[in-house]
């Protein structure tokens, strides 16, 4: 089932002489419960293209579509209706707000959404401690580590039940360790709770968590890359082929430079 | 939503909010100060003017509405009486006394001449009206009878520097009033004749009874503009005003009042700017994150919303505890200092400065509204 689908989708800034096209004519597709990075060197056009799927940046031209809603056609008042109820957020600062405590800040997208009954709270609360926040429920933001702070957000983009969770550089103000731990984490509940989840990262050696890499160059996408091994490859990960379940097919990974991977050298 | 939002942003920054909310209560206090004072003076200035039993001030033609200019003498007021539709004339005169308390400091007062049982004579609260035109009986108001203490029957004694000479007058206060002050002094009302003889520059033989003013009560109230008409057509050498007209000429008091009323204008504009400087500092802290809340879907209108009842809620808390303080303290206040706080001029202050966060607040509303959801991704477009 799909959860996520750009087609021919293209964004061009400013116009005229100066006008740059930052993502040029890509078409991706991301199913429910599929784990997906994005990655590039800087300025290939991530970001914008994770804006636009978001609904927060209006396509030049193409169509995305969410839960089978085109959003390309949503006004700015149903685009934010719409965010709220099927897309789930984790951003690389600024997630929380600060005046909220971690389970009021979870519980912030069910109020949005009409949906904090008893149920509702419940299922923050349990969601908080499975990520080990169980101990934090009712600190503040600037009471917890930066690794909590992000368990916080994916807490928060998963709660309301969303067809798509999309993260932007999550792990970039975290240490190695709690990187890992945070995406780990955040891919187990994605294929547990059957989301499309697509996650910004610069960070190659988180990649070893997701289903498929799509690599972008100059707006376009220059690679896709779904086979665990190689994906394990450009994760710097090799070693570890034997500890990861499903799409595994056993064989042995393949040594060298991930970068030289991803600069198709 | 936009409710659970204010409500917790300010409960879990209460010292931040508290602060905003005491230079609130702070303007709020100066403001009706200076409503109060400027009420006081006013009424300290035109008092009596104001609570005449009567609808019109007539004066003598070319004085410019001045009581101390305008003389009005007997045949006048007999011309007056005889304007139809007028009910009642009376003449009164003002001058001024020190009242000399046994042992205690003097007094400056008013001492103004009125007619007994006729328009201008104040109605007393205790005792009684004056009787006859002549006799040393007096009426006194509030004002006196709180420095003196003074009861009816008591004497009182009034003294009057005639050229270099001080003379003394005892007095007998057969009545007392509420507070009928004229031009800042509290008052003393005695029989015309009476004052006639005892004010400085009076009891000139031969001549008729000449007073500053006459007071003319109409057979219908309603009718002033067209009496004023009227009288001014048929009596010579008169110009007619109605109270209103008559205390804003007193010497000085439209520009004490407008005077005032810029100072109160000015605290109020302090106050819109230090409110709307105080939420537009904290709007631009908080660009990041209001990005975000929009990205993640809250509405433009929960945003301003928020922001809009923070505002209401700080201004309206600032406001309330700073009247409560004013009244507390005026209250308190000793009557000899003008400060009046009428439930009329508190509320139109109160409202004013209730309007103080939404009118300083705008800009930061608006800032809000602004700002792009893309902000959470770090763009902006
Ligand atoms: N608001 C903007 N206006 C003009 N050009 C932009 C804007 N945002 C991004 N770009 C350009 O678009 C291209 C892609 O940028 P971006 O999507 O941020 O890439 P990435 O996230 O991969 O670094 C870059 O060349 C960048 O300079
Ligand atoms: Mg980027």
């Amino acid at each position: 089932m799909i959860g996520l689908e750009a087609i021919n989708v293209t964004k061009v800034y400013g116009a005229g002489a100066t006008a740059v096209t930052a993502v040029n004519d890509v078409s991706l597709s991301v199913r429910r419960g599929e784990f997906v990075a994005l990655v590039g060197p800087s300025g290939s056009g991530k970001t914008t293209m994770l804006a636009m799927l978001a609904g927060l940046l209006r396509p030049s031209a193409g169509q995305i579509f969410i839960a089978g809603q085109d959003i390309g056609r949503m006004s700015e008042t149903q685009r934010t209706r719409f965010r709220g109820r099927y897309i789930g957020f984790a951003f690389q600062s600024n997630n929380l707000v600060p005046y909220l405590t971690a389970l009021e800040n979870v519980e912030l997208l069910l109020r949005l959404n009409g949906k904090l009954d008893r149920n509702g709270r419940e299922r923050a609360r349990d969601l908080l401690v499975r990520l080990g926040l169980g101990e934090r429920l009712h600190n503040r933001p600037n009471q917890l580590s930066g690794g909590q702070q992000q368990r916080v957000a994916i807490a928060r983009a998963l709660i309301h039940e969303p067809e798509v969770v999309l993260a932007d550089e999550p792990t970039a103000s975290l240490d190695t360790e709690r990187a890992h731990q945070v995406v780990q984490t955040f891919a187990e509940l994605i294929h547990e709770q059957n989301r499309a989840g697509i996650m910004v990262t610069h960070d190659l050696r988180m990649c070893k968590y997701v289903d498929r890499v799509i690599q972008m160059m100059d707006g376009k996408v220059s690679r896709v890359i779904t086979d665990r091994r190689e994906i394990l490859r450009l994760a710097g990960a090799a070693d570890e082929l034997d500890g990861h379940p499903p799409s595994v097919n056993g064989k042995p990974a393949l040594a060298g430079d991930p970068l030289a991977i991803l600069q198709g050298v | 939503m936009a409710f659970y939002l204010a409500f917790k942003e300010v409960w879990r920054n209460k010292g931040r909010f508290a602060l905003i909310a005491a230079v609130v209560a702070l303007i709020t206090v100066l403001v009706l100060f200076i409503a109060a004072l400027a009420e006081g003076l006013a009424s300290a200035n035109r008092e009596y003017i104001e609570k005449l039993n009567g609808e019109l001030l007539v004066f003598q033609a070319n004085t410019q509405l001045s009581t101390a200019a305008s003389r009005i003498g007997r045949s006048r007021v007999a011309e007056l009486r005889r304007v139809e539709g007028v009910e009642a004339v009376g003449q009164v005169g003002f001058s001024t006394a020190k009242l000399v308390p046994p042992g205690g400091d003097e007094i400056n007062v008013a001492f103004i001449g009125v007619e007994p049982g006729m328009p201008g004579e104040p109605e007393v609260f205790a005792g009684q009206q004056l009787e006859r035109s002549r006799g040393n009986n007096v009426i006194v108001d509030e004002g006196v009878i709180v420095r003196l203490g003074v009861q009816v029957g008591d004497l009182i004694r009034l003294k009057v520097t005639r050229g270099t000479r001080e003379e003394f007058y005892d007095l007998t206060v057969v009545g007392l009033t509420d507070r009928r002050q004229y031009f800042f002094q509290p008052a003393v009302f005695a029989p015309i004749v009476t004052w006639d003889n005892i004010r400085a520059d009076g009891g000139q033989p031969g001549g008729e009874l000449v007073s500053n003013i006459a007071v003319v009560k109409l057979r219908n109230p309603d009718e002033i503009e067209r009496m004023k008409r009227r009288i001014e057509a048929e009596v010579k050498d008169v110009e007619v005003a109605d109270k209103k007209t008559a205390w804003e000429a007193l010497p000085g008091y439209t520009a004490q009042q407008s005077t005032l009323s810029t100072q109160q204008f000015f605290t109020f504009f302090i106050g819109v700017l230090v409110v709307g400087g105080f939420f537009q500092i904290q709007t631009l802290q908080k660009v990041a994150q209001i990005g975000m809340l929009k990205a993640i879907g809250l509405s433009n209108w929960t945003v301003g919303l928020t922001a809009f009842a923070q505002i209401i809620i700080v201004n309206a808390l600032g406001v309330a505890v700073g009247a409560a303080g004013t009244l507390a303290l005026t209250a308190n206040f000793p009557v000899t200092v003008p400060i009046v706080l009428t439930g009329a001029t508190a509320l139109a202050a109160v409202l004013a400065l209730l309007a103080i966060g939404p009118l300083g607040g705008i800009v930061s509303v608006v800032a809000l509204l602004r700002i792009e959801p893309l902000r959470a991704l770090g763009m902006a477009q």
